[in-house]
């Protein structure tokens, strides 16, 4: 591990003048997934800026731009936003996310924000010993062509192929959270969907946020239809594992048992969490059947494209969805 | 660059200078002499390194001793008084390890469970959120996933995770 100096700002502006001000500086929250990558030599920051003790600790109920909902702070662990009964009650995809990611300890240390800035688990990222262009840009893509069983089916590029970990994101994904973030100009607010992107020639930048700016908070708009929301997460071990594929959904229905309204969100199929806009949009208005989501999912999948160990992921994700949201439909009619 | 801590210590205000790069487990052992909290994967898998911190289970492998000045920690070896803490005892009876290398961590763990059972915490198997979780093997074995045993103590410790359970009903940790 390189030499590091290390700063513990008193204010969350104070914590983003250090960042901008230093190109080889990061910030540190919880560090489950950082402290990793500095002893891996995966991340060799000069300075780290540790926001974990700034008050953004509180789970607040507030009116958002679309009705009352519940503000998150950025250092809320995972562990107690899990744990808290207005997420449990009027969120619980965002509950059953964080409760399938991780370790009992690991959820008491890490952050709301954190979980969303985590990096890929690749195998070939968290090796410096190979090319990753994720992690050295230029270098090449060791996943293609290579161990695959976990790449990405949808949005991948030549340069990558990886899949975003967090559990988290998937949820929020499902709920249509926003994300407040105050940057080096003030603060701003961007929908979840839009935090994190596509690989395409960059699959070194992760999210859309810029060097120095500070995720302070996750918003939360409370519905009928995310108050009947779930997550389920499929993967190689009962507990404490990474997902294979995992589906976050809300469901509304018409008195006539028609889809009023659908969120679909995948993780485990792409470089970021994956909205299946195109799934929802052929549900709406449709009865709702386990057929009519495996079509759905169908046209979502069209243009997946599965190296050889992952095309198993294409079968899984669609009967995920098929289970999960017929699963919701009974709950909804009980 | 170097940074100077102070640690509430099983009880003990210890304080000392760390290099910045430091972890807490580090700090622990190779500073000051408590060498409970193991170090087995160094990568927060295998649970090894668990201690209580502010009261809650913790890695300390994952932790930068830097980053939790002020912090107050409980290992394995700070939990006993004149008698054994009943989760120790209860180890004890139901031969809950083998090598006992995972031991510290999986005691730690198992205070931090009951405490949060007992604050309503749910957890991946909990099958209703709106409910305060029932302890059964199911959740003792989900709540515990995050200790890893190679040799595989895990039945001694399912019992005796149960009988500290029944032991410390109505007191915290």
């Amino acid at each position: 591990m390189r030499e590091l100096e290390y700063l513990r700002p008193t204010d969350a502006a104070e914590a983003v003048a250090a960042v901008t001000g230093h190109p080889g500086a990061r910030f540190l929250a919880g560090g489950t997934n950082l402290v990793d990558h500095l002893r891996l030599g995966v991340a060799t920051p000069e300075l780290l800026v540790d926001v974990r003790r700034l008050p953004l600790d509180q789970v607040e109920e507030v009116e958002t731009p679309d009705g009352p909902g519940l503000r998150i702070g950025a250092n809320v662990r995972n562990s107690d936003l899990a744990a808290d009964r207005r997420v449990r009650s009027l969120f619980p995809a965002v509950s059953r996310a964080l409760l399938s990611g991780a370790s009992g300890q690991i959820r008491h240390q890490a952050t709301t924000a954190g979980n969303l800035l985590q990096r890929t688990r690749c195998v070939y990222f968290q090796d410096v010993t190979t090319p990753c262009n994720k992690r050295e840009p230029g270098t090449g893509c060791s996943a293609i062509g290579g161990y695959d069983r976990y790449n990405a089916i949808l949005g991948a590029s030549e340069e990558c192929v990886t899949v975003h970990p967090s559990d988290l994101a998937v949820g929020l994904a499902a709920v249509d959270a926003t994300v407040v973030v105050l940057g080096p100009h003030g603060e701003r607010r961007l929908p979840l969907t839009d935090l994190h992107r596509l690989p395409d020639d960059r699959p070194d930048e992760d999210t859309t946020l810029h060097h120095g700016d500070l995720i302070t908070a996750v918003e939360l708009t409370a519905s009928p239809m995310v108050r009947a929301s779930t997550y389920y997460k499929a993967r190689d071990r009962a507990s404490y594992a990474f997902a294979l594929v995992s589906v976050g959904a809300a469901l509304e229905l018409a008195e006539d048992g028609t889809v009023a309204d659908v969120r679909i969100a995948w993780g485990g199929v792409a470089h970021k969490p994956w909205r299946a806009r195109r799934a929802e949009d052929a549900l709406r208005g449709r009865p709702l059947t386990e057929d009519a989501v495996r079509a759905a999912a169908e046209e979502e999948l069209a243009d997946a494209d599965a190296s050889a160990g992952a095309a198993y992921k294409v079968p899984m994700v669609r009967n995920a969805t098929a289970m999960v949201l017929t699963r919701l439909a009974r709950e909804a009619t009980r | 660059m170097d940074a100077e801590i102070t640690l509430t210590l099983d009880g003990e205000r210890r304080t000392v200078t760390v290099d910045t790069r430091t972890t807490l487990l580090d700090a622990m052992r190779e500073r000051l002499g408590v060498i409970s909290p193991k170090k087995g994967c160094d990568h927060g898998q295998c649970g090894a390194c668990t201690v209580l911190l502010d009261g809650r289970r913790h890695l300390t492998c994952l932790a930068l001793a830097v980053s939790y000045d002020g912090a107050e920690v409980v290992t394995a070896s700070g939990l006993a008084g004149d008698d054994l803490h009943p989760v120790q005892q209860a180890f004890l009876d139901h031969d809950g390890y083998q090598c006992g290398y995972c031991t510290p961590g999986q005691v730690c763990s198992a205070v931090g469970v009951l405490d949060e059972v007992r604050q309503g915490h749910p957890s991946h198997v909990t099958e209703d959120l709106d409910t305060d979780p029932e302890l059964t093997d199911d959740e003792v074995r989900e709540r515990m996933s995050g200790n890893l045993c190679r040799c595989g103590a895990y039945a001694g410790i399912l019992a005796a995770v149960h009988q500290a359970a029944q032991e410390t009903a109505g007191h915290s940790a």
